[in-house]
């Protein structure tokens, strides 16, 4: 230990440590002996701490501490806990009907949070985060249903899904007319602009209206409909209002009727558990779009 | 005041010292006076608010908590008498900090660490155990001379013992109990405490609060104040010359010698101060320290020296308050033959109320107008505007209403806007048309999304604000806010 006994405050009398700043020395002031004794106990306490717990790195892994803990294992046992708290309320759902879950707020929120974020995992990608859909993907907030809007259709979608290779998907597609041959091509820009005419958009300069509802009489009345309202059961769509699926532009319904449509829901049955699924049929129904 | 030495003289005193210094123990005497009265009633203030505020009632109607001032955290609100605070609403806490905080900077630019002397938790409890051991143990003469014995203990000396401790121990697991009374109804807790039903929780946390009691009020003592305690040392930084400390008031003479001798030196005409160099000022300070060496951080401003000094100065026939509550500028004014002055008022002093003040009201303000019916609303994001088939524009909002009352409420929710829009609430059945009504407990939240749609023929071009009134039909208390209508 260093000499400071040369050093000696004239003041209190006690030896300085040597250390000085703008003439202010430091005393030379001795720790509180409690102080030092829990200063040495920390140091034991975290020796005891490495023992018991996983602590120091190894090359290849760690040690393991004396009991096994891992952090790992807790939320293990954390999860295990959450799901056994939220047992209870998702078996409600699972055996609740549709429309009991849509009048018991209880539910309802329930329902609408985990339907959320089950449909942030899995039906985002295709529908985006809110459902607002893009072109060829529905948006799930209107109100216009290729297989119907109401709870039953939104939840049979979802669970055998539309052209899903499933054996209760939704079959059903729209031909490819030009393609195939059936239409020649003139034919199908006078029948493209027939169908804007019907949701009241505007036609091209000298196009021929009665042409185009002969072909479509000949055509298309099979799917859509004598006025072309659509058909849920065969999942075509409604031509007379004021959204679609695909556009409504003339190049987008010239291409939609030479290629053809067919797009694929998946069948979520199987990879999501019932009351998950009857979750997320309350949640997108809940979007705005159900009937 | 410190005379200079000469170095010369000097003796190094513990340069070689050891690594640590044990702890010089302090056996504060008892003392009678002002000050002394002050803190008993103070604590006897505090203590008894402590102890006793859990069991007073407050009338919250049926199936409200009953307890005046209650911190439910499973339900997560707070009780204050007629206050009933909400989560969001925990920034009235952010203010009572900042005004503890800058009521604390008051009281140190008027008198020093006059909250450590007074109501500290710390010197409140410390000064109880002392009390507690001066009556068991006997007055500071006693109990160091007990100290020092080496005497093998005898059945009353370790019956003393065991007595001190077992009520220390007392009021230390009161003292813990009393804390854990504050987050649960108190009569209830208490009869599942006493029949070994209460909540762990609350064992641990009375287990805890005993040992620290115990501890720090029992062992520690001052030295919580002088080592673990930063207060000292942040108001050492904020302390000015004008602020009131615990002083020695080395005007009134030196030099300090014995009453006989002060009387023959006077007699003689000879300079000579009223200090009669008794220690009593010593033997009474809780921490230990000699203000007669000038201000020192252990000092906490207690007063204690003051009374012991008072009382010797009466009994010597001088005028009181050799020591009290002054600064260094008087004693040099005094010196010049000069008139103390004493500033309270202060622009230090005058900015921390006006801080106080200025947050109290508006914390007041926001109490008293605050609404106990309250509607939030979000816009949909994503997206923020969907088409309808028929040509109409719709958007979704998420509407929260807040029913911090003691009843429930049916509440009507309405649009307006000049888009003359049409709105459906999820899950609601409308029982008038586009005024769907909704029922909400008492004291709860309920979440509801808004279907709000503008026909075809009223398309905005851009945003156009509207307008969502809730209203209880009952009473006809009535909440609105305003959000924005937008087309895709
Ligand atoms: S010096 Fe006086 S005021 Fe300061 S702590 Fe001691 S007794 Fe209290
Ligand atoms: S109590 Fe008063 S007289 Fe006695 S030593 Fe302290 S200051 Fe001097």
């Amino acid at each position: 230990m260093t000499d400071h006994s040369s050093d000696i405050d004239s003041v209190s009398g006690k030896s300085t440590t040597g250390h000085q700043w703008d003439g202010i020395k430091e005393l030379n002031t001795p720790l509180p002996r409690w102080w030092v004794i829990t200063f040495y106990l920390t140091i034991i306490w975290s020796i005891g701490y490495w023992i018991v717990y996983p602590a120091w790195p190894l090359i290849q892994s760690n040690t393991t501490g004396m009991f096994g803990y891992s952090s790992r294992a807790d939320v293990a046992v954390e999860l295990a806990n959450l799901e056994k708290i939220r047992g209870d309320k998702m078996a409600a759902l699972g055996t609740a009907s549709l429309v009991d879950i849509e009048k018991d707020p209880a539910l309802l929120a329930l329902a609408r949070a985990k339907g959320k974020t089950v449909f942030g995992d899995n039906c985002a990608p295709c529908h985006g985060s809110g459902g607002a859909g893009a072109k060829g993907y529905p948006n799930l907030n209107d109100d216009d249903w290729l297989w119907g809007g109401t709870l039953d259709q939104i939840m049979q979608t979802i669970q055998f899904g539309a052209r899903s290779g499933h054996a209760k998907a939704h079959e059903g597609q729209m031909l490819a007319f030009g393609k195939d041959g059936v239409l020649k091509p003139d034919e199908i820009v006078t029948v493209a602009n027939y169908v804007r005419s019907l949701s009241g958009l505007s036609t091209r300069n000298g196009y021929d209206a009665a042409k185009g509802q002969k072909i479509f009489a000949e055509n298309c009345v099979a799917c859509h409909g004598d006025n072309g309202k659509g058909n849920l059961e065969v999942g075509a769509p409604n031509l007379t209002d004021k959204i679609s699926l695909y556009g409504t532009d003339e190049a987008s319904l010239i291409e939609t009727i030479s290629q053809g449509r067919a797009g694929v829901m998946p069948a979520w049955e199987g990879r999501l558990d019932p009351a998950t699924i009857k979750a997320m049929a309350v949640y997108v129904h809940s979007l705005g779009g159900g009937k | 005041m410190n005379k200079t030495v000469n170095p010369n003289e000097l003796k190094p005193v513990d340069d070689v010292g050891p690594l640590y210094a044990p702890r010089q123990k302090v056996y504060p005497q008892s003392v009678s006076g002002t000050f002394r009265r002050i803190k008993w009633g103070l604590m006897a203030i505090c203590l008894g608010i402590y102890y006793f505020l859990p069991f007073v009632r407050w009338n919250r109607g049926l199936g409200a908590p009953s307890q005046a001032v209650l911190i439910d955290l499973p339900n997560s609100r707070f009780y204050f008498f007629f206050i009933e605070l909400w989560p969001q609403e925990v920034y009235y806490f952010t203010g009572l900090l900042i005004v503890a905080a800058v009521a604390l900077f008051l009281m140190n630019s008027v008198g020093g660490r006059i909250w450590c002397g007074y109501l500290c938790p710390q010197t409140v409890w410390t000064d109880l155990f002392y009390a507690v051991e001066r009556l068991i143990e006997g007055d500071r003469r006693e109990r160091m001379k007990k100290a020092k014995s080496s005497d093998p203990l005898k059945l009353e000396r370790v019956s003393e013992i065991v007595l001190k401790h077992s009520i220390w121990l007392m009021i230390a697991w009161w003292t813990g109990g009393a804390w854990v009374l504050y987050f649960n109804d108190a009569p209830t807790l208490v009869k599942e405490l006493v029949t070994f039903q209460g909540p762990m929780l609350a064992y641990i946390w009375i287990g805890i609060l005993t040992a620290t009691t115990y501890i720090l009020a029992g062992y520690m003592r001052e030295q919580v104040c002088t080592y673990m305690c930063p207060w000292p040392r942040i108001q050492a930084a904020l302390t000015d010359e004008w602020a009131l400390n615990v002083t020695y008031r080395y005007d009134r003479g030196e030099k300090r010698t014995s009453v006989k001798k002060a009387a023959e030196l006077r007699a003689l005409g000879q300079q000579v101060g009223d200090c009669v160099d008794c220690y009593q000022c010593v033997a009474v300070c809780p921490t230990g320290i000699d203000i007669r060496n000038g201000p020192q951080m252990e000092c906490i401003q207690c007063g204690l020296c003051i009374d012991a000094c008072d009382n010797v100065m009466a009994k010597i026939g001088r005028p009181k308050r050799l020591i009290g509550y002054d600064n260094d500028i008087n004693i040099h004014r005094r010196q010049e033959g000069k008139a103390p002055i004493y500033r309270i008022v202060r622009a230090r002093t005058i900015v921390y109320s006006a801080i106080i003040a200025a947050i109290g009201g508006f914390m007041v303000y926001t109490l008293a107008t605050r609404s106990l019916l309250d509607v939030n609303v979000l816009h949909d994001r994503n997206p923020v505007a969907v088409k309808l088939s028929d040509g109409s524009i719709r958007n979704a909002y998420t509407v929260r209403l807040l029913n911090k009352s003691g009843y429930d409420r049916a509440i009507a929710i309405d649009v307006e806007g000049p888009i003359n829009p049409t709105m459906h609430v999820v899950g609601v059945d409308s029982v008038t048309p586009d005024r769907p009504i909704i029922v909400i407990p008492r004291d709860s939240t309920s979440e509801l999304r808004l279907l709000v749609t503008a026909p075809a023929e009223n398309n905005p071009e851009k945003s156009i604000p509207v307008r969502f009134h809730v209203m209880d039909i009952g009473l006809g208390v009535a909440a609105s806010a305003t959000d924005n209508f937008v087309a895709p």
